[in-house]
């Protein structure tokens, strides 16, 4: 099966590997719209879906009405409601860019994971081996940059949708997602600068970042989220307003908007916006977790090597690089979802901003925060790697 | 980078380019502008300069052409009819032929490089270290100068578009 695998033209296993995330990706995309509404029936102390449900699966006894009652069978349910519903297209619109929003919203979401490692294994010797579908050396620059590219999903819809509503949700998206960018990029590059320590090969790869946080030694073995909380914090507040989620969902806010930029799109393609919204939402949560939750290592002061270690007493088989390897990938999916779950607690928990709030919030506090917080790293990694 | 890749590529960023000129609706042209940065990206990366190609995406596709897009549907522009072209004077009629011929004279007589220094021409795009370093040393006039021209640039458009009248303190 291996040996099949490895024999075949390496575009052919370039894309197999790329089809097997997004085939993750995805449905972790539309699992997450499902968890919103579970999540926001908590929050407000009502039941929330509760009723779809497979005829055989009900049949099981005390499973499934426990299934049913946590509402996983609305994800099919809403999926084959967006396929099968009538895709009306209105006649006002501008057609091509109407139809090609909601693509253009999907394309960048799924494009960003080739750059992001999410698990390791190690080899023979020891040695910590990122698992990306392309560990290059500009990791977290072409993140941003292809995540970046994002914003013209939301423009087209608003400009193409051809009314008010619409127009101004995206007129809002491009405004936006521009003056937040710039304190994100500037809320990492201290972490960095930390990295790239004095005698090394330059490097802005996320992996290498992960490996720098699971070092022995307590200021080593040090989550970056502790290092630098005040980045951190600049960063996720960041990471809201680059994903659109409340607070800072100025492009979609339904109670000024109506719906925002996609007021005018049903089924399918409305669909697609809201996947795509999740998909980046995933996507940030898990540079997040990279840069400052330490990735695969399971805890603070725990790297993923040390359990490779511990499980080894336990079982050789445990110590299989296979075995590490979708070990290090379930502790990172849980500190991914853990973070999905953070942005719905706080999506259901703080009030819209209004649109100026939004601009003084990101131009006047965030920025000169960001900019403070990088002076003071800079010095003080001077005076420490010196 | 193999010749049929950077073919359709150049293909791509010539046809998209001149889509920008051409295009009526200053939507399209944006969109065409988008579509042959990144083409451009594209180049770069078959050129192994990873850095230049995702700065490239990062600063120009990435917030510069959103700007153009921001400002062109603030001003909505419906791509009016096109101005008459006026008859302009002889002089100037004149001095363009002679800049347009001079360019393709210079283009024809000069316009190969070296062989040599292309292959031991130091990668500087091609390398994080390289580059920033770079920076910071042969090119740092230059990079501080277009700072402060920005600056400028952006002093300026404060100056011209916020009215100081009922504002003592500022002036």
């Amino acid at each position: 099966m291996i040996d099949f695998y490895l024999n075949l033209h390496p575009v052919v296993q370039g894309v197999l590997k790329g089809l097997a995330v997004i085939m993750v990706i995805f449905p972790i995309g539309g699992a997450c719209s499902m968890a919103e509404r579970k999540v926001s029936a908590w929050i407000q102390g009502r039941p929330g879906p509760n009723r779809a449900v497979v005829p055989w699966v009900s049949w099981i006894p005390v499973i499934g009405p426990f299934l049913q009652r946590l509402g996983i069978f609305h994800v099919m349910a809403d999926g084959g409601k967006m396929l099968f519903k009538e895709d009306a297209l209105p006649g006002h619109v501008n057609k091509f860019y109407f139809i090609l929003a909601p693509i253009v919203a999907m394309i960048p979401a799924l494009t960003t994971v080739t750059a992001v490692p999410f698990g390791a294994y190690l080899d023979t010797a020891g040695k910590v081996i990122p698992i990306a579908l392309a560990n290059v050396d500009i990791g977290l620059l072409a993140v941003f940059a292809v995540s970046s590219l994002g914003v013209y999903s939301l423009i087209l819809a608003g400009w193409a949708s051809n009314s008010k509503y619409p127009f101004l949700g995206g007129v809002r998206a491009s405004a936006q997602l521009i003056s937040y960018e710039l304190s994100m990029t500037l809320s990492v590059i201290p972490l960095f600068l930390w990295v790239n320590e004095p005698g090394r090969e330059a490097t802005l790869g996320l992996g290498r970042v992960v490996e720098f946080q699971s070092q022995p030694g307590f200021l080593g073995g040090m989550w970056f989220v502790f290092i630098m909380p005040v980045s951190a914090f600049i960063f996720l507040t960041s990471l809201f307003a680059e994903t659109n989620r409340q607070p800072f969902d100025m492009p979609e806010s339904e109670a000024d908007l109506v719906g925002g930029f996609h007021t005018e799109y049903g089924a399918f393609k409305w669909g697609l916006f809201f996947v795509a919204e999740y998909a980046h939402m995933v996507i940030g949560s898990t540079v997040f977790t990279l840069l400052f939750l330490g990735g695969w290592n399971p805890l603070p002061w725990v790297s993923l090597a040390d359990l490779a270690g511990w499980l080894g007493q336990l079982s050789p088989l445990l110590a299989h690089p296979l075995a590490v390897g979708v070990i290090s990938i379930g502790v990172f999916l849980v500190k991914v979802l853990a973070l999905v779950f953070f942005f719905m607690w706080v999506r259901w928990t703080v009030p819209r901003f209004r649109y100026d709030q939004v601009m003084e919030i990101g131009w006047k506090k965030l920025l000169p925060l960001s900019i403070a917080n990088l002076i003071f790293y800079a010095i003080a990694i001077a005076i420490i790697q010196k | 980078m193999g010749t049929f890749l950077f073919n359709v590529l150049a293909i791509f960023t010539l046809v998209t380019a001149a889509g920008v000129v051409v295009n009526r609706n200053a939507v399209n042209a944006s969109m065409c502008l988008l579509l042959s940065l990144v083409g451009v990206a594209g180049l770069f990366v078959g050129l192994q300069a990873y850095l230049l190609a995702f700065l490239l995406l990062l600063v120009y596709a990435g917030a510069i052409v959103a700007l153009f897009l921001f400002i062109v549907m603030l001003l909505d522009t419906k791509g009016d009819a096109r101005p008459t072209l006026h008859k302009l004077p002889i002089a100037a009629r004149v001095l363009a032929v002679g800049l347009v011929g001079l360019g393709v004279v210079s283009f024809v007589a000069q316009g190969k490089l070296p062989e040599p220094a292309i292959g031991t021409a130091p990668a500087v795009g091609a390398s994080l270290k390289l580059y920033a370093y770079q920076l910071f040393t042969t090119y740092l006039l230059p990079v501080q100068i277009l700072g402060f021209l920005l600056l400028i640039a952006m002093l300026g458009v404060i100056v011209l578009s916020k009215r100081f009248d009922g504002l003592e303190d500022i002036k």
